[in-house]
């Protein structure tokens, strides 16, 4: 248990690293981008780079307030 | 999208993990032993091949849709990683990486180390040390080489940019003895960072459905566009906020 809990500790940090709020920023990006192409449908091509770019500069924000 | 840019792309991620690998390996090899640091190099290249062997058949296997889309979101959030130290390093809210300094510090505390042998291992501090510093890295190398591969299903481009910039760092290594300070490796990191978050966003958005105006084309914008906006990040926290300093 304890290997498994270092595991994922370690797959945790070497993808997420030091903020999580970046992960769930590309992941909702990426969700809605692919809600939208399957459900409405549009070729949101412009979500996820929208996204990114939020992602990057929220987190940024929070690190030198 | 032809096989250079996957290659050069490959060759700069892995080159920036193979300069950090080679500095703990020397501050191993030099100042305990060698024949214990390169035992530690070796577990660490079959672990990375076990590795590899468990994942690799199992990404490819994934449809390319599905790859695109897992693979395209690890990318974005790990060159997004990336791009925030970078940008951090560039604005001084983090301290610059130092190949000179690290080297220095892992002397220090390979010095400072008692020698313990166990089984086959003369001198257990510097195998340990030699296996994690070649393993860590080299796991990110693997990680880059078979997103990277698979997604371009072009895996023996990516495997010939990965091991042209192992190879030129151990020669260059060997020959100076000495950790590769002089390489600009912030200024590499800020460009794998942007290389990473880039290709992520494209594929993460084709696997989720998308189809990018000009198709691989859109990369040619789509690479320079996250550049200026983490270049503009970079210009933007030095206007509006003292600059700090950080000493490592």
């Amino acid at each position: 248990m304890k290997l498994l809990k270092s595991f994922g500790e370690f797959w945790y940090d070497f993808i997420v690293g030091d903020d999580w709020q970046i992960a769930v920023i590309v992941v909702v990006a990426l969700g809605l981008t692919g809600l939208l192409a399957h459900g409405a449908p549009v070729n949101a091509w412009w979500l996820l780079p929208v996204g990114v770019s939020a992602a990057l500069g929220w987190s940024l924000y929070r690190a030198v307030r | 999208m032809t096989a250079l840019p996957l290659i050069l792309t490959v060759f700069v991620a892995c080159a920036v993990e193979a300069v950090e690998a080679l500095t703990i390996v020397l501050a191993s090899g030099l100042t305990r032993e060698w024949r214990s640091t390169f035992q530690g190099m070796g577990a660490a290249l079959v672990a990375l091949a076990v590795v590899i062997a468990a994942l690799g058949p199992s990404v490819q296997a994934l449809p390319l849709t599905a790859l695109r889309l897992v693979v395209g979101a690890l990318l974005a959030i790990f060159g997004l990683q990336w791009l925030r130290k970078a940008v951090l390093r560039a604005t001084g809210y983090k301290a610059l990486h130092d190949e000179a300094s690290a080297y220095l510090r892992e002397v220090a505390a390979a010095e400072a180390a008692p020698v313990t042998s166990r089984g086959r291992v003369r001198d257990w501090y510097a195998f340990v040390l030699s296996f994690k510093g070649v393993f860590l890295e080299g796991l990110e190398v693997v990680f880059i080489v078979i997103t990277f591969g698979t997604n371009q299903r072009d895996v023996g481009a990516a495997v010939v940019g990965a091991a042209i910039a192992i190879a030129v760092i151990a020669v260059t290594g060997v020959a100076v003895r000495a950790p590769l300070a002089k390489v600009p490796e912030n200024a590499m990191k800020f460009a794998v960072g942007i290389m990473l978050t880039s290709f992520g966003t494209f594929w993460g958005a084709e696997g989720a459905g998308v189809s990018w105006p000009g198709g691989d084309g859109a990369l040619l914008v789509l690479v320079p566009a996250v550049a200026l906006i983490s270049l503009g990040y970079v210009a933007l926290i030095r206007q509006s906020v003292p600059s700090k300093v950080v000493v490592q």
